[in-house]
């Protein structure tokens, strides 16, 4: 240590103070920070990023030798396996993305005393969320798109093409991973330590995923248990994301015989809102006289 | 010091974790640019303490101003002008040295150079490691350099040498004088004696949640905690030790007396660390009084 420190200038005393950074430009500092951290971290990469894929590439494997879903009578037509498990695979990948990820990172953050240390610096919690959102909403997006790529040049799934099939893409994904990531941030309050986040975050998202049509053919499952899904998130992004990518005779599957996409932007808004709140009524950067 | 207002007043602090009262009725204040150590066993109440002016905890009674303003309710810009190297830190740290001290730095209006950090806490070489793969002693120059990276007005220091070895202690302390010559506020709390006696200008020692003594380094447990304490083994070959103002002459006498010389003869004068131990003792034995002066064993 050579403890030469250029000592304050001469022109700016100690009282004067030069102007703090905005909240939304340090929250954008935040967000590549973010960014490059979620990358380094390889429990992420594989349970959050890759999920998604390995599984598309399990149910392809397992199941393509029973043929082609939703065939004709005579037994040609259809979709293949691939084609049928993508929409779920890419809700699979918002909730994996916004709720799992931060509920798990935000809870390890919290364990490990980087919010306590981010707490006392002039980093407002809406830059730090600014940062995280940021984060999920560039990862997600990047997940997605190289899912579909891989959809569509490894496992010859066929894409709409039509523009209004995108729109209604963009807005399900969008409406999806942002209701996820606020979602993910409020349950960041639950688990008691940081070491015992993923096992309280992956139970739920796991049995989430088996309710609500991202592993199991959504209309196969009892009606009590569609019900069931119907009150969480990930049923309402799987049945907007089949709405894209399915082709429309399977409306007639769905639980009520249509894609709805209007109730789909209900139940996310609503979500959406109980995610706003519960972030903000819960999040602290530290857990207080505790 | 000088006429501005003190950097941090604490006032009739008290708080109390349920029926548990982890600090009860202390009151200090530090001045500008000056150098405080709070010293005293775990669980004293010292973290409880530095917590409550880092706008950490919530106080339960009493009053406190740090920088001007009640850390409870200060906003961002207050932040600003405070650096914290807390206690612990586990950070998982994917983040290089590099990295994070540029991040930090970007976190504050006026940051000092990154580079100037770096090599302040003698990190130089370790830039571009991740700070999961630092040691124990590496990591902790690491909190060292976010506490002073934006350029504080007054730094929180909470046990800040842990896991140094000898030499990185030493050259931190070099650190914190430049700090001080740059009229840097510091609170500072350690377990190492030394240390305190190094960089602070007053200390108080804090005990079960209250302050038994504050005062300059060298005025700590009052003048009659510095009596020299003479130590020999008499005939008997049993260990004698008095405290005396004159432990020449004691000495001297003891040598006349026993016509030869005193067996394992010492003189001490008792070290800020001695005084301190007395006073906690002291004040572990249910004692208020100044008990360093009584402890004269046969």
């Amino acid at each position: 240590m050579s403890a030469t420190l250029t000592p304050r200038p001469l022109s700016q005393p100690a009282g004067h103070r030069a102007a703090r950074h905005g909240l939304f430009s340090l929250g954008l500092a935040r967000i590549g920070f973010e960014i490059k951290l979620y990358f380094r971290s390889t429990d992420t990469v594989f349970f959050t990023f890759l999920f998604p894929f390995i599984m598309l590439g399990i149910f392809t494997a397992a199941f393509s030798a029973q043929g082609n879903i939703g065939t004709d009578p005579d037994g040609s037509g259809g979709i293949s396996v691939g084609a049928y498990y993508l929409p779920g695979m890419l809700a699979a990948g918002m909730l994996l993305s916004g709720l799992q990820n931060l509920a798990i990172d935000i809870a390890g953050e919290k364990g490990d005393g980087t919010l306590k240390r981010l707490g006392g610096t002039p980093l407002s919690p809406l830059s730090y969320f600014i940062g995280k959102i940021g984060q999920v909403l560039v990862t997600g997006i990047l997940q997605a798109v190289l899912l579909l790529i891989v959809a569509r040049f490894v496992f010859d799934i066929a894409l709409p093409t039509e523009p209004e099939k995108w729109v209604t893409f963009a807005w399900v994904f969008l409406l999806g991973v942002i209701t996820c990531a606020f979602l993910g941030i409020a349950l960041s309050a639950l688990p008691r330590s940081g070491r015992s986040a993923s096992a309280v975050v992956i139970p739920i998202v796991l049995v989430l995923q088996f309710i609500s049509g991202v592993y199991l053919q959504f209309n196969a499952l009892p009606e009590w248990m569609q019900n069931v899904a119907g009150l969480f998130p990930l049923k309402w992004m799987a049945q907007g994301m089949r709405a894209v990518f399915l082709p429309e005779g399977f409306a007639a599957q769905e639980q009520n015989g249509a894609w709805e996409l209007g109730l789909v932007a209900i139940a996310l808004l609503i979500w959406l809102v109980v995610g706003l709140v519960g972030s903000r009524l819960t999040f602290r950067w530290i857990r207080k006289d505790a | 010091m000088t006429t501005s207002p003190p950097a941090v007043r604490v006032s009739r602090l008290s708080k109390s974790y349920g029926p548990f009262d982890a600090v009860n009725d202390i009151s200090f204040d530090i001045g500008p640019g000056e150098t405080f150590a709070l010293l005293g066993p775990n669980g004293a109440g010292k973290s409880s303490t530095i917590e409550i002016l880092e706008g950490y905890r919530d106080r339960s009674e009493g009053d406190v101003t740090v920088l001007g303003e009640d850390p409870q309710h200060a906003g961002l810009d207050w932040k600003a002008r405070i650096g914290i190297v807390l206690q612990s830190s586990g950070e998982s740290g994917n983040a290089t040295v590099l990295e994070q001290l540029r991040h930090f730095a970007s976190l504050y209006p006026d940051p000092r150079p990154v580079e100037e950090v770096l090599a302040a806490v003698g990190l130089e070489e370790k830039a571009k490691t991740r700070i999961h793969r630092l040691s124990g002693g590496q990591q902790r120059r690491v909190d060292v350099a976010l506490g002073i990276i934006g350029r504080p007005e007054l730094l929180f220091l909470d046990e800040p040498t842990t896991g140094f070895d000898p030499e990185a202690r030493h050259q931190f302390w070099d650190l914190i004088r430049t700090l001080k010559s740059e009229g840097t506020t510091i609170l500072l709390t350690t377990h190492n004696l030394d240390e305190a006696a190094e960089l602070s200008d007053r200390a108080g020692i804090i005990v079960g949640g209250k302050l038994i003594d504050i005062g300059a380094i060298d005025e700590l447990g009052g003048p009659a905690a510095r009596i020299p304490l003479v130590r020999w083994r008499d005939a008997d070959g049993a260990q004698r030790e008095t405290r005396t103002e004159t432990p020449a002459g004691l000495v001297a006498q003891l040598a006349r007396d026993l016509g030869s010389e005193p067996a394992e003869l010492q003189v001490i004068r008792p070290s800020l660390e001695d005084i301190y131990l007395g006073l906690v003792r002291g004040h572990a034995a249910g004692s208020t009084s100044d008990t360093a002066s009584t402890e004269v064993l046969a």
